[in-house]
């Protein structure tokens, strides 16, 4: 009988849910599309790697979970076995696959991915599989064993090469951009589709270096900062913030137009995300239209600058941004008055409703008179920095005699310094009156009022404010498009902001920030995976639901390490009284 | 003696159930006074009245002067009315010094704009606030607990910090909903000793439902005892003592004979056994 404490069977039981996962990884695709991605080129591919991650995971799991004594030898047999047994199960996968055509219901269970499987060995060459994942099981407990010391630089040296890799096409194409030696040492450090060997070396010394240090030294650095006279941290302060901004406007000139637009496009979420992180974050109010705004900021904007057949007024885009916030906050008031004695769950399907009301109806053929219908606004002028020509004639744009913000790579300043104006005011609400308010009638409704809070004005207040965030990230990407059709103004845009802030962080500015980077703009770079973009996102917010439910950046612990600064030196020590 | 709030023949349906039935009431200005009455007695659906939590279905009720029962909750806490809750009801995570500074909500007038530019005037004003803020927090004995999550806080603190947001929004009348539930004896005592420091030295008027009836008896000048949503008796602790008819509606029939003062004292200390 196997005694179901036994830390074998939890190995085993850990190995088996590892070899679930890479079957599954396997019959969606992925490991075929990934395996044509290097993670160290001609050593070993993105599709060996997760799998031989997710064996090696499982062994480090089973490891630590397993109580039964931690000594080194059961450590290792766990980890082992584990791994082992992830290998076992893809290996009977691939003996399975060859017996029986799997093809009929899973479509990627092809000979090609079987190959994959098997370095090309056939149903033969499954043992391999068991050896590979014992080995991995093996490093997974080894990892464990070691001390936290070591550990940790050690891990994140393994994330940061394999970040590396992921991006190491881009890093190429942007050293091989300026030419000279810049290109020699792209070629010698970054293959075709991964890093050189060459270069995963340099790259792990130098990182492993870094972090040892670091790790030691962090501390030490942050202490001499805080030792420095008021007049010295804002040098400080200010050079970082130099040094930043320089990186920030040299950017977009030495990565070239594709980086830019992906930056435009994470800023753009970021924006729309800053703007439910009022209403739902702040208020918690929330709301799955949010894309509305965004439609109602664009369309003004088309409408009122396009050279196309629907343009109304032909202005200049500067003058168009403002009236387009104003109606999208009129949109907010609109959306906010019906729905403000409605809550929770009733308040998602109200608002979810409102947002498809506005896409179907600027798609509509009832008033394709006005916003095109289906074929949507074409010809939108760009914004020029300087004056524009009078308006000569329709169908052609005007000449502008000054800077136009023609391309990605110009209207990526644009999309960054609205971004940050945003942050700025949402930073800076936060804090304010409204911004407690806000959070009062979160946490309690009642109470809020009974506190002396107008429920009818805090709650328009934030969707209207919202909503002016949504409404200029619209009118950005009008004139990063150049039209706009309602297609584009899908549910999928309110759900990916509402992931937004979730992953980020609810409430947390520099969160919602890190969760437009995270959720927009690493797919947007990562193009093999885009593909599988809802099928990771899927699986990142469960294990964020699970592991870290507050959010990558939460933003109680920032607002509270501010207040501990600013209060306590003008506070005895606290007296402890239960 | 004038008084600051008078409600008159107050009616509150749920359906087909009176929980307020016709209730004449008065607070004499700066007085201590309390309801009492067995559980279900309606005590707290008539102070959810009076804050207008729920809207009268008959009567008026009004405070100095002014009609309140068809304001909103918010517009009668401008007039001067400010309450705590049985259930503890904080911002949970919000620190002390948030709590409080929402209680102020009314008392700060910068607008948004006003806030996003940071003008001298709203940094002077929320310097203020602060100040505020932690004058309270020390007034009710929480020093330095302020960039504490008010669900971190331990029971005892929580419900002073309760009174405290409640007191941020400077009443004229404190409604207090049982604030010595859970609460040891110790406790209790100093609980007493506070709601008389805040009639005595801030002149707030205090209306209290409290279940414990060493504090009912100690401090209250006058007390009203519902049952059933009807006022079954009205007057100083003594008479209410000795009032056959609140016997009855605590103890039953039986238990009139017996010395009023022995029948609550055993009373109390039955609950408090229970809840402990």
């Amino acid at each position: 009988m196997i005694n179901k404490n036994n830390f074998l069977w939890n190995a085993i039981k850990l190995g088996l849910l590892g070899g679930t996962i890479g079957i599954f990884f396997s019959l969606v695709g992925m490991i075929e599309v990934f395996s044509k991605r290097d993670v160290i080129e001609n050593v070993i591919t993105l599709g060996d790697f997760m799998l031989l991650a997710t064996a090696a995971i499982s062994g480090f799991i089973a490891t630590r979970s397993q109580t039964n004594s931690k000594t080194i030898t059961t450590n290792l047999v766990t980890g082992t076995l584990a791994g082992l047994t992830t290998g076992g199960l893809l290996a009977l996968f691939v003996w399975v696959g060859s017996q029986i055509n799997l093809r009929a219901v899973f479509l990627n269970a092809s000979p090609v991915l079987f190959d994959l499987l098997t370095y090309k060995k056939g149903a033969n060459g499954a043992w391999l599989l068991l050896e590979y994942g014992a080995l991995a099981g093996l490093i997974g407990s080894l990892l464990f064993g070691l001390p936290e010391k070591t550990r940790k630089p050690l891990t994140n040296t393994i994330l940061f090469l394999f970040g590396m890799a992921l991006f190491s096409g881009l890093f190429r194409v942007v050293m091989i951009n300026q030419e000279g030696g810049a290109a020699k040492l792209a070629k010698f450090l970054f293959g075709q589709t991964g890093l050189t060997l060459s270069g995963a070396f340099i790259f792990f010394i130098i990182v492993a270096a870094f972090t040892s240090l670091w790790s030691g030294q962090s501390k030490k650095i942050q202490g001499s900062y805080a030792r420095l006279p008021k007049k010295g941290q804002i040098t400080v302060r200010v050079i970082l913030i130099a040094v930043l901004a320089f990186i920030a406007i040299a950017l977009p000139q030495i990565s070239g137009p594709f980086i830019a637009q992906v930056i435009v496009v994470v800023c753009l979420y970021a924006m729309m995300g800053l703007g439910l992180n009022i209403t739902l974050g702040f208020a918690g109010l929330l709301d799955l239209g949010f894309v509305a705004f965004f439609a109602v900021g664009a369309y003004t904007v088309g409408l009122l600058t396009s050279y196309g057949p629907f343009g109304l007024e032909h202005i200049s885009f500067w003058a168009a941004v403002p009236i387009a916030v104003l109606a999208s906050m009129l949109f907010g008031a609109i959306l906010g008055l019906p729905v403000l004695g409605v809550r929770g769950d009733y308040l998602a399907i109200a608002t979810l409703g409102f947002g498809e009301i506005i896409r179907l109806l600027a798609g509509s053929d009832f008033l394709a008179k006005y916003f095109g219908g289906p074929q949507g606004i074409i010809g939108i002028q760009k914004p020029c920095l300087g004056t524009l020509e009078q308006f000569v004639k329709i169908d052609v744009p005007r000449v502008c005699d000054g800077l136009e913000f023609a391309g990605p790579k110009e209207i990526y300043y644009l999309a960054l310094a609205s971004a940050i104006l945003i942050a700025f005011i949402a930073w800076r609400l936060q804090s304010s009156r409204l911004g407690r308010a806000w959070m009062a009638i979160r946490e309690d409704e009642d109470v809020a009022e009974a506190l002396g809070i107008n429920l009818i004005q805090t709650k328009l207040l934030a969707y209207v404010l919202g909503a002016a965030f949504a409404g200029l990230g619209g009118a950005i990407f009008t004139v990063l498009v150049g039209s706009i059709f309602a297609s584009s103004m899908q549910l999928n845009v309110s759900i990916n902001v509402v992931a937004i802030i979730i992953v980020g962080g609810m409430g947390s500015i520099p969160g919602v920030i890190l969760g437009a980077i995270a959720l927009i703009g690493l797919p947007e770079l990562l193009r093999e995976v885009s593909e599988f973009r809802y099928l990771l996102y899927g699986i990142t917010l469960i294990i964020m639901m699970l592991a870290k439910p507050e959010g990558l950046w939460p933003s109680q612990t920032i607002l509270r390490e501010l207040k501990h600064n600013e209060i306590m030196p003008d506070t005895e020590s606290p007296n402890i009284k239960a | 003696m004038t008084s600051i709030l008078t409600a008159k023949k107050v009616i509150k349906r749920f359906g087909g159930l009176v929980a307020v039935n016709s209730v004449d009431f008065e607070i004499p200005e700066k007085s201590i006074v309390s309801i009492i009455g067995p559980n279900g007695a309606g005590k707290t659906t008539f102070f959810n009245c009076i804050t207008g939590f729920g809207k009268i279905d008959e009567g008026e009720i009004t405070f100095e002067g002014t009609q309140i029962h068809r304001l909103r909750p918010d517009q009668i806490t401008r007039l001067g009315i400010s309450r705590t809750y049985q259930n503890i009801r904080l911002f949970p995570d919000m620190s002390a010094l948030e709590n409080i500074l929402v209680g102020q909500h009314l008392f700060l007038h910068s607008s948004w704009i006003s806030a996003v530019l940071s003008t001298p005037k709203v940094r002077a004003e929320e310097k203020m606030a602060l100040n505020e803020a932690q004058r309270l927090l020390n007034f009710v004995d929480l020093k330095g607990k302020g960039d504490m999550l008010a669900r971190n806080l331990p029971y005892g603190a929580q419900r002073r910090l309760e009174i405290a947001r409640a007191l941020a929004t400077q009443p004229k009348l404190l409604l207090l909903d049982e604030p010595s539930a859970g609460m040891n004896p110790r406790e209790t005592e100093d609980l007493t000793a506070f709601i008389r420091k805040l009639r005595d030295e801030l002149g707030i008027s205090i209306l209290l439902i409290e279940h414990h009836m060493r504090v009912v008896m100690g401090i209250s000048e006058r007390i009203t005892v519902l049952d059933y949503g009807e006022k079954i008796a009205e007057g100083t602790p003594k008479e209410i003592q000795n009032n056959p008819r609140v016997i009855e509606a605590y103890l039953g029939r039986g238990a009139a004979t017996e010395g009023m003062a022995n029948a609550h004292e055993r009373f109390a200390d039955s609950k408090n056994s229970k809840s402990n």
